[in-house]
């Protein structure tokens, strides 16, 4: 199969690694991975900035980048990202007059799937250590980001998955359905509304006794992971897509406080 | 979308107390520093959450209520003109008398002069949002007439000239050491030597409140609904004061906004069973008032219905806001509210606060009114109120709605005569993201600035466009460290796409792997259910320890529980945990 794969703006810039691991997880499965190169942001920040004509044009590179390739499916690592695709670009692209960019967001958004639901629901993975040799030591709680968890009723897909990588320790995060406070530019409109939220997942997120705390959006771990490490805190976030990319012979390094690398090239 | 288009009528915009005066983000940061308060409302909102979730889990149905009650309120919204002259006709038959009010003022004055008819200096009142959206009291105040609050958490508020902060339990800021000083201080024969024991309490508020019930020949009331086939009213109460204030009175005054209307007596049945649920956590409220006009010899025979415009057909012309017209005032969405749980009620300026008040206030007033265009923002769009509505309002979609209405207002778009405002912060990071992320090879140069170390510093013109570097975001966190490589160069070197297009024969039949693995997520899910359950509930009890800890005096936050539940056990007889006042009374 090849997919495509939607880095998101945030990972590509900031969480790289993400990325890779996502890339290393779906070429051991045997798919081709391409990378649309002309791909930027989903539109997200603007649009629920209210920036809908700032957004409008954003979304239409969004729907040339991936109109322009033959691929089976499209993959990002983020369900806030995919969710923006479905529910925001076509409204974005009718709030400027322009049907035939909404009814290309609307296909391009039905070909993009969420990492678990692509890894479940398309490719069948349900035992990651068995299908993909995950393998990650440490105890892990996770945070159930809102977009995946309300909009796109994600369910239990990716802790699910994430339960069944080998050597891992489960650690059920209190107030699992809380926000963390992040709502992108709610985090520095709202700061301290934001960050008592945050201050109260951190809480919750420390009486697990974990290692670290991994989830399905990164925007929502680097809110975390930002207040844990001002705190002093040891606990880390990640992705889940960098504990399923980690096995034995290749494992995920941990490394300093707030970064995790991995060593994976991809094969 | 403009709201106004040439040629139609000007649109009248709500007035009264459901302007902000100041922004939500100064108001918040205060009540934030009053760890108290925080406390107290985080124990409140998830005691209510928590049974609200356990009766909305019984019904099987629920999702069907839901659906069904949000396309009976479409319905009342497509037709409202319709159905409101149907109501005013069959109310009209029936002995009552129906005024038409276009805002605050003229539904204040309308109740004042039949106030007025009747000679009457006093009058009772069952807790209305609709006359807490009008000032009612205040205003008949001026005009000397003292209007008493009947309702046990409103009269505190109220005695104790204060301002309510929930629209259900408007007193869930008080503890009941500072309700028995009030009520020493306010009520005239009171025993001197009451405790603050919740029992004494609402035995001393029933004394005090039987004596007005007697003598008061005017009531005026809110309306949960308004039944146009039949031009029944409605009101749903925990207490009974209501069916004291809707009987005993000879003359009864009902303020309604125009969008309380449901088509017939039968659709009443669907949100009998979605509001209590919903509000109090109940499975039945204890009290549901209907009066269908004039009955000879028995009731109000002076029957009176304010029908309130104040900026609904406003909302109503806004297409993805008028949704917010449907909402039956349960409440629940503030309960879920992770914003509100630490903001508190006051901080957004409104009598509607939390999720509901942050779309309905602005789109009452316009969010061209100053001071409620920082209500859109005050959410993180977590969702959690959209899921708990039972009538089914998308808020978060109409929170971001009314934030490009914002946009579009200050950068002079939208309603006529909105002034372009001088480019602010956010119109100079949204618009350097904008080129970047409209443009791929932009992007990329802005990339490889990243390991220049520009992110540390944070004022590198470069890569401010990503989510949170600025101010308020290294207030509370701080920044990864940035990488030495964004992905997209880390591709180029080290990966290769294939060719664009393929053959057809490579591409795979996707659905038919969707088809095959149909059900599986599923069954992993319930292959770790029973653990996940397990260490859910370890997880839960460890939380609750944690809030306990927090909590510094854990007595004061179920003052108004208790105090309710006293009057409750003692003066009706239900068995019932009433830990409200009215439901959701409009
Ligand atoms: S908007 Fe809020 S108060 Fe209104 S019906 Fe929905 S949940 Fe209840």
């Amino acid at each position: 199969m090849r997919i495509a794969l939607f880095s998101t703006c945030i990972v590509d810039a900031m969480y790289p690694r993400v990325a890779r691991a996502t890339v290393d997880i779906l070429e051991r499965l045997g798919h081709e991975v391409v990378f649309p190169p002309g791909q930027t942001c989903c539109s997200q920040m603007h649009v629920n900035s209210g920036y809908f004509d700032d957004a409008y044009s954003i979304v239409k590179n969004h729907v040339d980048a991936f109109s322009d390739w033959d691929y089976d499916v499209a993959v990002a690592p983020s369900a806030s990202c995919v969710v923006s695709l479905g529910h925001q670009q076509p409204m974005i692209a009718r709030h400027a007059g322009d049907e035939g960019t909404a009814i290309a967001a609307e296909d391009v958004a039905g070909r993009t799937f969420e990492l678990s639901k692509l890894l479940i629901d398309v490719l069948g993975i349900t035992d990651a250590a068995e299908q993909l040799g995950s393998y990650f030591p440490h105890k892990v709680t996770f945070h159930s980001s809102c977009h995946g968890m309300r909009i796109m009723q994600l369910g239990t897909r990716q802790s699910d998955l994430v339960r069944t990588v080998e050597g891992l320790e489960f650690e059920e995060l209190p107030d699992l359905d809380q926000c963390c406070g992040f709502g992108g530019t709610f985090s520095f409109k709202n700061a301290d509304t934001s960050g008592a939220m945050t201050a109260d997942k951190v809480k919750n997120i420390e009486s697990t006794g974990a290692e670290m705390c991994t989830g399905g959006d990164v925007s929502c771990l680097m809110n975390i992971g930002g207040a844990l490490s001002r705190k002093g805190s040891d606990v880390t976030t990640l992705h889940f897509a960098e504990i399923l990319a980690s096995t034995k012979d290749n494992p995920l390094e941990v490394s300093g406080p707030v970064a995790l690398t991995t060593t994976t090239g991809g094969k | 979308m403009t709201v106004t288009q040439l040629g139609m009528p000007k649109v009248f915009h709500g007035t009264g107390n459901i302007a902000a005066e100041e922004s939500f983000t100064s108001f918040a940061g205060r009540e934030l520093k009053n760890e108290q308060l925080r406390a107290n409302l985080g124990f409140a909102t998830h005691t209510i959450r928590d049974k609200r979730a356990k009766v909305v889990g019984e019904l099987p149905d629920w999702e069907l209520l839901r659906t069904a009650g949000s396309e009976i309120k479409q319905d009342v919204m497509a037709r409202l003109p319709e159905l409101l002259e149907q109501f005013e006709k069959n109310f009209t038959e029936r002995g009552g008398k129906v005024h038409w009010a276009r805002d605050a003022d003229e539904a204040n004055q309308i109740a004042l002069d039949i106030i007025r008819e009747q000679q009457a200096e006093e009058v009772i009142k069952i807790k209305s949002m609709a006359t807490q959206e009008t000032g009612l009291n205040e205003y008949l105040e001026e005009n000397g007439v003292s209007a008493v609050e009947t309702d046990l958490a409103e009269e505190i508020v109220q005695l104790g000239e204060d301002k309510p902060s929930h629209i259900l339990v408007p007193a869930i800021h008080r503890n009941r050491s500072e309700i028995r000083d009030i009520f020493l201080k306010k009520m005239p024969h009171i025993d001197k030597d009451i405790s603050d024991n919740p029992a004494e309490l609402a035995e001393a508020s029933r004394h005090h409140l039987r004596e007005k019930f007697f003598r008061n020949k005017v009531a005026i009331s809110g309306a949960n609904f308004g039944v146009a086939d039949s031009g029944t009213l409605s009101i749903v109460e925990s207490e009974g004061n209501g069916r004291m204030c809707l009987t005993l009175p000879d003359t009864l005054i009902s303020f309604m906004g125009i969008e309380k209307l449901v088509p017939t007596f039968q659709d009443l049945e669907v949100f009998l069973q979605l509001l209590p649920r919903s509000s109090t956590g109940e499975r039945m409220n204890p009290y549901t008032s209907m009066w269908s006009g004039v009955t000879p010899g028995d009731g109000p025979q002076n029957l009176h219905v304010i029908l309130m415009d104040n900026g609904r057909t406003a909302a109503l012309a806004d297409q993805v806001g008028r949704q917010a017209l449907h909402c039956i005032r349960c409440s629940a969405c503030m309960n879920v509210c992770p914003v509100y749980e630490r903001a508190g009620g006051h901080a957004y300026g409104s009598v509607y606060p939390g999720p509901i008040g942050a779309i309905l206030s602005p789109l009452l007033t316009g969010v061209e009114a100053e001071e409620n265009n920082s209500l859109p923002y005050a959410s993180s769009l977590c969702g959690a109120c959209y899921e708990a509505c039972p009538v089914k309002i998308n808020i978060p979609d109409v929170l971001v709605h009314l934030r490009g209405k914002d946009v579009d207002a200050k950068h002079g778009k939208g309603e006529e005569g909105n002034k372009r405002q001088a480019p602010d912060q956010m119109d100079a990071i949204m618009g350097g993201a904008k080129a970047m992320f409209s443009n791929s090879t932009l992007l990329s140069i802005a990339e490889r600035g990243l390991p220049a170390g520009g992110l540390a510093a944070g004022r590198d013109h470069k890569i401010s466009w990503l989510p949170g570097l600025i101010g308020g975001w290294t207030k509370y966190r701080d920044i990864p460290e940035p990488p030495k490589q964004a992905f997209r160069h880390w591709w180029k070197k080290n990966k290769k796409n294939g060719p664009k297009q393929r053959a057809a024969s490579d591409r795979v039949d996707v659905d038919a792997l969707i088809a095959k693995n149909s059900g599986l997520a599923e069954e992993l899910h319930r292959r770790h259910a029973g653990e996940a359950q397990e260490e859910r509930e370890e997880a839960q009890e460890q939380a609750a320890e944690l809030k306990k800890e927090q909590r510094r005096e854990p007595d004061m936050v179920r003052r108004e529980e208790d105090l309710l539940k006293g009057q409750d056990d003692s003066s009706n007889g239900t068995t019932g945990e009433g830990t409200s006042s009215q439901e959701g009374n409009d």
